[in-house]
């Protein structure tokens, strides 16, 4: 579905990822691993057409993301970023419906099927009891969820989301990312997100794709968990990961 | 919940529309000569003899409800355009720096001509006051747009217009300072705005530019909804952001750049009225905002001039702009504290 042919990435002058190749498939709930500021997010804009790639094709069912028209690229890839969307007035179902904007007219009126879709997005994430709501009343936890209907509304085979937990108290956490998790699985979809919850990702995500500077590793996440990446990636003075118990534990 | 229903916001609709007619109506009726209703329906048929009524509603009071009428909306439509795009409810139609590249115009035309010895110059005044205001709204806007080609952040946009108004409205303070006393008055009048100095000639390059304008934002309603939730979310929805840009910058200047040039600077109106038209029809939806927000401009422009003629009558001749003001700042403090209330 998605697949990154030797990319190279880069902010600035500076070659964040060098020669990336990975295919991410439906079905498949992938998270995107790496320390801050290795270029986690520059790769997601890369995939959404928001940022340049330095080098190398990304392919989107096929067909390289530059030749796409931006309606093209709207209706097979849906973004989902951090930034909270505080809109005085806007209910959660006109935020959703915007998410129609790739199939609707020049005015964005919602026909009969629009407004199914809109209302099975809503319930799909969960939050159809908040449609009325306007989204300046939501707590970060709704917000989040609302902003994944409205990519639900996209109608897209991929879903990328940028730290989509960050904001989220624990439990919330685990929730949004079994909700993640079901959507790859039941709609068929390809989410891929970025996080720093290291448990989290390795408890519910089918694969894991870690940025290791220069390189991008993916591998199904049994594999990874053995395959001592995360270990050496992690490790610093004062904390190590256990690849046993799965969990990052202080050094004594 | 709190959405108001369809039925509700179409009474909404119709109320407005009906109180810019009664309003329209009453600025031909008041004014320091008493014009009966019945006399401007005669003059409006072409019945009537009397070539003072003529004139008085022809020719003094039908092009005043116009440009009231037309500035409203213009004014009203470009401010929401500029909140929607800067996601700032502060922005105005003049953020762009339309106004201070207007009033640039004006102060080189009216104070420093003068001083170089250009005032009687022909070609230089067949301009007028009007053609140099929109060319210095024109010309100071293609350079921010041409400065924003390069500049992805939508609020580095906001700071280079804001920098460039305060820079323009440095020299203009310089002008000042050294025009004569004479100039300096023609500068001052202009600053104060008036709906009544537009001639009929005038209405014939103002109403179409600004229906060119309004078409505009009429085309920008669905790539404003999609900037609601910012660039990056717009652009991943397939919108084209640097031609909805340049189309929003393009329709603001037509709108409030005329309309600056013709009238004056009009404080407020494109602050205020989309705020208004947010709380009554308790929407984010352009679909309904913008039709809305049109409609409350002309609705509180018209409010305006047939306040200036009341006063009229006894003798005051107020500047609209004062007016204006005194009725769109309540509204801003309103919604300023109501946010704060919101965080």
């Amino acid at each position: 579905m998605i697949e990154l042919r030797d990319i190279t990435l880069a902010f600035g002058s500076r070659v964040l990822i060098a020669d990336a190749t990975a295919t991410f498939r439906r079905g498949e709930l992938v998270a995107l691993l790496g320390r801050n500021g290795t270029g986690k997010s520059t790769l997601l804009r890369a995939i959404s057409a928001l940022g340049a790639v330095q080098r190398g094709d990304i392919l989107v069912n096929g067909s390289p993301i530059g030749s796409m028209s931006p309606r093209e690229l709207a209706r097979s890839i849906a973004f989902v970023n951090t930034e909270r969307v505080d809109v005085e007035a806007l209910t959660a179902y006109d935020l959703v419906a915007i998410g129609r904007a790739p199939y609707t007219d020049w005015m964005g009126r919602l026909g009969a099927e629009d407004r199914d879709i809109v209302e099975r997005s809503l319930r799909l994430a969960g939050v159809e009891s908040l449609a009325c709501r306007t989204v300046d009343t939501l707590s970060d936890g709704e917000c989040q969820r609302v902003m994944i209907a409205r990519a639900l509304a996209q109608q897209t085979d991929a879903i990328l989301l940028d730290e989509p937990t960050s904001f989220l108290d624990l439990p919330n956490r685990y929730e949004l990312c079994t909700l993640l998790r079901d959507l790859a699985h039941r709609e068929n979809k390809c989410v891929l997100f970025s996080t720093h919850e290291l448990d989290i990702a390795l408890s519910l995500a089918d694969s894991i794709a870690l940025v290791d500077t220069p390189r991008l590793v993916h591998l199904p996440t049994a594999e990874m968990i053995t395959s001592g990446h995360i270990e050496r990636l992690f490790d610093s003075d004062h904390v190590k990961f256990d690849a046993a118990t799965r969990a990052i534990t202080l050094r004594r | 919940m709190n959405q108001p229903s369809n039925i509700a916001r179409s009474l909404l609709f119709v109320a407005l529309t009906a109180g810019a007619v009664a309003l329209a109506i009453a600025d031909l009726l008041i004014g320091t000569t008493s014009v009966s209703i019945g006399q401007v329906w005669s003059v409006l048929c072409g019945a009537t003899e009397d070539a003072s009524l003529e004139t008085i509603v022809l020719r003094m009071r039908l092009p005043k409800v116009l440009v009231a009428l037309f500035a409203g909306m213009a004014l009203s439509a470009s401010g929401l355009q500029m909140q929607t795009l800067f996601r700032n409810p502060l922005a105005g139609p003049y953020v762009l720096g339309v106004n201070s590249g207007a009033s640039l115009g004006v102060a080189l035309f009216t104070l420093a001509t003068p001083m170089m010895g250009l005032a009687s110059a022909s070609w230089l005044h067949s301009f007028g006051v009007t053609g140099v205001a929109w060319i210095g709204s024109a010309a100071i806007l293609l350079l921010v747009m041409s400065l924003s080609r390069r500049v992805r952040n939508i609020n580095t946009i906001l700071i280079i217009g804001m920098m460039l108004s305060s820079a323009i409205s440095a020299l203009v303070g310089i002008l000042q300072y050294m025009g004569t006393e004479e100039s300096l008055k023609a500068f001052v009048v202009w600053t104060m705005g008036s709906v009544s100095t537009v001639t009929i000639d005038e209405l014939w390059v103002l109403i179409p530019v600004v229906v060119v304008g309004l078409v505009l934002a009429i085309v920008v309603i669905k790539p404003l909804n999609m900037l609601l939730l910012g660039e990056s979310y717009a652009r991943t929805m397939g919108l084209n952001v640097a031609r909805s840009r340049a189309i929003i910058f393009i329709s603001t200047t037509l709108l409030a750049g005329t309309v600056t040039a013709f009238c004056g600077p009009i404080g407020f109106i494109g602050l205020a009225m989309p705020h208004l038209a947010r709380i009554t029809f308790r929407t984010a939806d352009h679909r309904v905002l913008m039709p809305a927000a049109m409609l409350w401009g002309a609705v509180s422009m018209l409010f305006c001039t047939v306040a200036c003629d009341v006063v009229a009558r006894q003798g005051v001749m107020l500047p609209v702009n004062t007016i204006t003001s005194l009725l769109g700042i309540p509204v801003i403090i309103y919604v300023v504290l109501r946010n704060s209330h919101r965080q």
